[in-house]
């Protein structure tokens, strides 16, 4: 049987994000934040991968991937 | 989620935007959207001005969001390249200088108080309903009357983008963004 499970989290493409902050307003377990100013960062831990940031973000720079855990 | 206070700033912009209708000289205030900004990011290195108190994306928000007034489509690729980000930073800077020029030529008196708004740094609204005589130099009525100019100039541009892409969308070009994340940048290199 396979035990690899997996779950769905928030990735930021660093590159292109605008540090704005709208991802940070609308998650719902604060596990995104804008971190000094210059981009944002998921908490890995806290992401449940709901999609909030990804269709909030203007840039469109958030993704939501499947990552094995 | 929690409402604070800052998440009602929306109603500062709009006022803001109402006020240059009837005094030009509110235009002023506007000033506030530029240094803020700047200090934050100067003093602590960070965008916290964009991350909570900007009035103006909580504007495009909720038109934008709650309203429904955009498309929601992701931004074109080439809107979010360093290049166009940078570009128009340095344009609007160029615009803005020329604005300062201006505002010098009339408080040298080589030229005569424009009354007119200026949209899209090509055409001229008449405005001279909101300008009431000499009580102030004629020099601090034409910073007004640019000042406003990009204020409204930016909004424009900012509602058009909330209407085709995202609702902030703005924010992905905001030349005071690019610049607050330029000196984060500069601030936490290391």
């Amino acid at each position: 049987m396979d035990t690899l499970r997996k779950k769905r989290k928030a990735f930021v493409d660093q590159n292109d994000c605008v540090a704005c902050g709208c991802c940070v307003k609308v998650c719902p377990f604060s596990a995104i934040r804008v971190d000094r100013g210059i981009m944002a960062a998921v908490d890995q831990e806290k992401c449940v991968g709901c999609g909030k940031c990804a269709r909030e973000c203007p840039a469109s720079v958030i993704t939501i991937q499947e990552v094995a855990v | 989620m929690k409402k604070h206070w800052y998440d009602y700033l929306w109603i500062v912009s709009l006022t803001y935007l109402i006020l240059g209708f009837f005094n030009i000289l509110f235009a002023w205030l506007g000033l506030l959207c530029f240094f803020i900004p700047l200090i934050i990011s100067i003093a602590k290195g960070t965008k916290g001005y964009c991350n909570r108190y900007c009035g103006r994306g909580q504007l495009f928000g909720l038109i934008g969001g709650r309203f429904g007034l955009s498309r929601k489509k992701d931004v074109p690729k080439w809107m979010k390249s360093k290049w166009f980000r940078y570009g128009f930073l340095i344009f609007f800077f160029i615009m803005f200088f020329q604005m300062l020029w201006n505002t010098y030529l009339v408080f040298a008196g080589t030229q005569d108080l424009r009354q007119a708004v200026t949209l899209l740094w090509t055409f001229k609204l008449p405005w001279r309903w909101a300008y009431h005589g000499s009580l102030v130099s004629p020099w601090t009525a034409q910073f007004a009357f640019g000042f406003y100019s990009v204020m409204l100039t930016s909004t424009v541009l900012g509602f058009v983008t909330m209407i085709l892409f995202k609702p902030r969308s703005w924010c992905v070009y905001c030349p005071m963004g690019t610049m607050t994340q330029l000196i984060c940048k500069a601030k936490n290199k290391n």
